[in-house]
Order: structure tokens, then sequence, then C-alpha cells
């Protein structure tokens, strides 16, 4: 059996699993179809959010961006963890005492304000379509690979799957499924790299492989600076990049966790107050199995490709193209360079590929007295390493297969949630919260399926051009959520902000984030229509990723100004603070 | 009447108190050993790197866990104390 069919069985197999459950835990009320009417278990939602969570961007992009750039980029690794301890300590237990289904639910009452209700929404909107913009990346990264065609078909066929999938039921539906897609998302990301660790380190558990010893006895991470710095590429281990930046980076991306309305709204699903605290940190137990296993994959992948491209050393000669179109360990290059993901070019026509970082000086030198006229790997897509990387380490076919399954798994399942957070802000929130009122339940679920027929559409054109790889996107979207959500509900929880203040503090926060993020990455991150970029930002090393924090920081203190210049919260208001910081008096859970 | 409300607010300050010792130990170990004190750290090495490196990397994680569970059970001995508990 070829490596196409194999590919389309795991997927195939997963799929049937997911729809299967979908039908069987159908969403018959509305009540069901926002938050599983109450009725899961701590570690259930836990393992539901852990799926929820990790999307494409954790999946297939993340371990990428740490290979190509190192310790600089552990900020996704802190980032996408540290906001759970936020919302385990600051928001998950007070948000399901209050009990509602909806983040805008909580800020329009907090607030007692259809004005900021509607901000939240809207709020909540743009982080989230920004974040499924993020994922179709991946989907595209991930359809291209398994069916063997360009990104961008690889794209469209995956739009219309995410969206049959995500109509199909509610969160109840989705709840389940979610548990399925967890077993095969960490699965498909474990054994691979347990392969892959065990052949370079002998160590089978790869988080302790990566500060484990090579078969010569050199520390892994040892030999990864080495043989990088010997092509003229940043230290493996160094801080290069900007400290302020990286603080702020990690900053935003934790505070952006704590502000997503598709992770929050978990919170609302488990049956009591003391449950939302243990399910917190059960999301975290499933996320850290990835994430622990994440900077292995990263180094190993680096060290192995770097490897591929240099067979005998930095010091010897190049793989040659004979090599590459011959020698069966390196079919996939063959792959990859059909999404268009992947390009090498022999610009000397020495007939060899060298691989090595033109820019930098020390190599300039080298290559005028080698007769190298520029890096010959001229495409390499960060986002398909993971994808990549058991092909690269020549696994046997059932575990590509398997990853390819995972990577849909990941992708599939976040943009789902999302898709469901979107859904649920426009029927329940806008339309019968605003402006209809006495919709029925049957139009509701329509409005919210056409909501999530508008919410893909869009997210699916921008994915086109997406503003970065699939885990910058979404950081993006994290700095949205950052500095407009976090800071409303911590404000809501903790302070005694008033209305206005509330009101004032998240829109400025989301606009001049937005504005801050649209000046790098262009206008409706339309290609082209920027004035600054990430590599010299507007303010001195703050890139459009990291401004999330400063949003927040923004939020706060004019949500603080405004509050204190005008009337404080009524009483009854004021009560509802008192008691949402009490666990007793939650509303039982609807029995299932 | 005024002493239930009385034990809700020394029940809010006590959860108050756990919550900024548990930030503080989540900022020292994230921002702090991971990013900004990393430096101070490089003295201690730890396979073929150093400590901060591995902060930045997994040790964050691991505390991370360790506080959320932490203030799970913390908290839930602190609502039975106050008589805030779910019945």
């Amino acid at each position: 059996m070829d490596q196409f069919t194999i590919n389309l069985l795991f997927v195939g197999a997963s799929f049937a699993l997911y729809i299967g459950i979908a039908i069987w835990a159908r969403a018959g009320s509305t009540s069901e179809f926002y938050a599983a009417g109450r009725g899961v278990h701590p570690v259930t939602n836990g393992i539901a959010t852990a799926a929820d969570w990790m999307s494409a961007a954790s999946f297939l992009s993340m371990a990428g961006l740490i290979a190509f750039t190192g310790y600089d980029n552990s900020a996704y690794l802190m980032g996408w963890t540290g906001g759970y301890v936020l919302l385990a300590l600051l928001l998950a237990p007070y948000l399901r005492k209050f009990g509602k289904y909806t983040v805008s639910e909580f800020i329009g009452d907090r607030f007692y304000s259809s004005t900021a209700r509607l901000v939240a929404v809207v709020c909540l909107i743009i982080a989230s379509t920004t974040y499924v913009i993020g994922q179709m990346t991946g989907v595209g990264v991930a359809f291209g690979r398994f069916l063997e065609v360009d990104a961008t078909t690889g794209l469209l066929i995956g739009a219309v799957i995410v969206f049959a999938y995500a109509v199909f039921g509610g969160m109840k539906g989705v709840t389940y499924t979610q548990v399925a897609q967890y077993v095969v998302l960490i699965l498909a990301y474990t054994i691979p790299a347990i392969f892959i660790s065990l052949q370079l380190t002998g160590n089978p558990i790869p988080a302790l492989g990566l500060f484990g010893d090579t078969a010569n006895g050199t520390p892994l991470l040892q030999t990864l600076d080495q043989i990088v710095t010997d092509l003229g590429f940043n230290q493996y281990t160094a801080h290069n990049g900007d400290t302020l930046n990286m603080v702020l980076f990690t900053l935003s991306l934790m505070i952006g966790t704590a502000g997503l309305p598709h992770v929050i709204m978990r919170f609302f699903t488990v049956p009591r107050v003391a449950d939302a605290r243990w399910s917190a940190g059960w999301a975290l137990v499933f996320i850290a199995l990835l994430y622990l296993t994440a900077p292995a994959v990263g180094a190993m992948a680096r060290l192995n490709i770097t490897q591929q491209f240099w067979p005998e050393g930095t010091a010897g000669a190049a793989v040659s193209l004979d090599t590459i179109e011959n020698d069966p360990a390196y079919d996939w290059m063959a792959t990859w360079e059909q999404t268009g993901m992947l390009a090498w070019n022999d610009l000397n026509g020495d007939g060899l590929i060298q691989y090595y970082n033109d820019g930098s000086p020390a190599m300039q030198e080298k290559a005028a007295a080698e007769g190298w006229v520029g890096n010959e790997l001229t495409n390499f897509n960060n986002d398909i390493l993971v994808l990549a990387n058991p092909e690269i380490a020549n696994l046997p076919s059932w575990v590509i297969g398997l990853v390819a399954a995972g990577g849909l798994a990941a992708a599939l399942s976040t943009a789902a949630g999302l898709l469901l957070a979107i859904s649920s802000a426009v029927s329940h929130d806008l339309m019968k919260g605003q402006f209809t009122p006495n919709i029925s339940e049957k139009g509701e679920l329509m409005s919210a399926r056409v909501a999530m027929a508008v919410a893909i559409a869009v997210a699916t054109w921008l994915g086109l051009n997406p503003p970065g790889f699939a885990a910058q996107t979404v950081a993006l979207a994290f700095g949205l959520a950052a500095s407009s959500i976090f800071p409303a509900l911590m404000m809501g929880i903790f302070t005694k902000v008033n209305n206005k203040g509330a009101v004032a503090g998240m829109l400025t926060g989301l606009v001049v984030t937005l504005v801050y993020i649209f000046l790098h990455k262009g206008w409706f991150f339309v290609a082209g229509t920027n004035s600054f970029t990430d590599a010299e930002p507007l303010l001195g090393t703050i890139k459009s990723t990291s401004f999330g924090a400063v949003g927040a920081l923004i939020n706060f203190v004019v949500a603080f100004a405004v509050s204190s210049m005008t009337r404080p919260i009524p009483a009854e208001i004021s009560e509802l603070v008192e008691s949402v910081r009490i666990p007793r008096g939650a509303g039982s859970a609807t029995d299932h | 009447m005024a002493d239930r409300q009385s034990s809700g607010e020394a029940y809010w300050k006590a959860n108050l108190r756990i919550i900024i010792i548990s930030l503080i130990i989540w900022f020292i170990c994230s921002f702090g050993f991971g990013i900004m004190l990393r430096p101070m750290l490089s003295g201690i090495m730890i396979g073929g790197t150093d400590l901060g490196f591995w902060f930045a990397q997994q040790g964050s994680i691991l505390v991370f866990l360790a506080l959320i569970f932490f203030y799970a059970v913390r908290m839930n001995k602190l609502d039975k104390e106050f008589g805030v508990d779910e019945e």
C-alpha cells in the first residue's frame, strides 16, 4: 500500500469516528447546543478543553517555529500554558458561579449595559475570526499534504469539511467528539516523537531526550548549537532576540488565553464551582503532554533536517541533487515540493544543495571561497515541519498516516469550537439579546448556523493570504482577546469598575491593538497595505504579536480613569459582584 | 446578616492572599527564571544548556500545573472553613 492510501485510511477512519460520535450525541435544545447541559465531568471537560485549545497552531506550527528560531520562541510554550494559571485563579470559578452561557452575557449583566454586551460580542467575533484564519492556514497545509495538492486547494477542501462538521452538533456533540480528537491528536504527536527521541538519544521520553546525550556522548542541544552556528545560524539555546519583546509576547499569549471565548465557555459546562478550578488543572495536564514534547520535537527535527542536508557534517560536502532524487530517505522532499511549501534550487550549478544562512557575514566569506552563491534551500515553510518530521526521520508509513489524522483533528476541533463561539455570540447575544428578543429556538439555531457559514467564508478568504505562519496568526488573535476581553472580565470580578469604564476600556484596548496589528500586517490583513514591519516595529522593539499586553494595560488604565470620573455602580450590581466571589449557591447542574 | 458579610469579606481576603502568592511564583518561574533572570542561572548546567533554558521550555509548565492544583485544593478547603462551599 502506498503512503497516499495509508494517509487516506487513517484520516478517513478518524473522521468516521468523530462524525459517528457527533450523530450519536446530537444537540436537541439550545441549552444543550451551547453548554452541554452543564453535565460534564471535570476530567472529561479537561480533555475536551485541551482538544479545543490545541489547534493547528500548537500541533502543526509551534514546533516548527521553535525549531527554526530556538530559545526565543519559548514564549509560545510559556504563554500558551501560563494562561491557564490566570484562568484557574482569576476567572473560571467566578464565571461558573455567575452561571450564564456566554462571556458577553457576563459582561452585559455585570456592567448593566447592553452596549457593554455589544462591545464584548464585537471583540469576541474579531478575535475568534482572526483565530480561525490561523486554523485555516493549518488546515490548508494538512489537507494539501495528505491529498497531495497545493495548499490553496487543500484550504478550500478543508473549509467545506470544517463547516459541515461544525454545523452538525453543538457543544455536546463537540464535547465527546473532542475527547476522541484529543486521543488521536496526542498519539499522533507523541508516537513519532518517541521514535525520533529513541533514534537520537536512546531515551523513550522525548521531553527527557531533549536534555539527553546523542550516540557519541555529546548532549543533544550542544550538538545542535554547534551544527547550526557552523552554518551561520543563531545559536539554538541562546537568547538572541529582544528581552522586552519576549516578555510582552509571553504575557500577551497568557492573558489572551484567559480571554478567549471558546476556552472560557468550557468552564460554564462543569457542574460546580469547585469543578471549574479542577477543570483548568485537568485541561493543563492534557495540554502539557503535548507542550512538554513540543520543544523536543522542534530541536530534534532541526538536527535531523540539518544533518540530512549535510550528511558528511558541516565541514564535508552538501547533499547532492542526485541523492535527493534517488535516495528513498529524501522522498519527503518531492512530496512536499508539490504543496508549494518546500523548494530548493541549485543556484551555482554544482549539483549540490547548500543549506546555510546567507545573511551571516562569516558565511558570506566562506561561500565566496567555496563558490556558493546563496542558500539553496530556497523555501522551507515552518508550518510543514511537524507533518514532515516523521518522513524526514524515515518512520514507518502508518506513523505518517497517524500524524496526518492528528494534524487534522487539531485544526478541526479548534475551528469547530471557535465557530461555535462565534455563532453563539451572533445568535444568542446579538439576535436574541439585542435585535430580535422574541426569536424562536429554531430561529436561534438557524441564525447560529448562518453565522458559522459567514465566519468560515471570511476566514477562508483571508486564509488564502495569511498574515503569517499558523501560530503567528493565532498569536494575533490572542493579542486581540488579551487587550479587550481579559481586562473586562478581571475588572468585573475583582473591582467595582462601572459600565462606562468597561465600555471605554474595551473599545480603546481593542481599537489600539487592532490598529497596531493592521499597521504591521496590512489593513484587514491585506498584504502590501502595511506601513511598518515586525522587523522594524513602530514602537521600539514591540512586534505586532506582542502588543496585546500593551493593549490590555491601556484598557485597564482607561477603564479605571473613566470609571472614577463617572457614577459608581448601583447597589444591586455591587451585590452581584459580592455573590460571584462566593461559591455557595451556584445553580445546580442539569442532569443527563 | 452582618456576621455573614464579615465572614464573606474574610473569605475573599484569604482568597486574594492565596492568589497573590501563587501569581508571584507564576511570574518568577516564567518571566523570571525563563527570561529575565536567565543570565543569573547560566552557571547551572543541565543537558548541554543552562537551567534558564529548561525553565523556559519545560520547567515553567510543570510549575503552572502544580500551582493550579495547589490552588484548587487550598480553595476547596477554604470554602469549607468559611462555610461557603456548595452543598
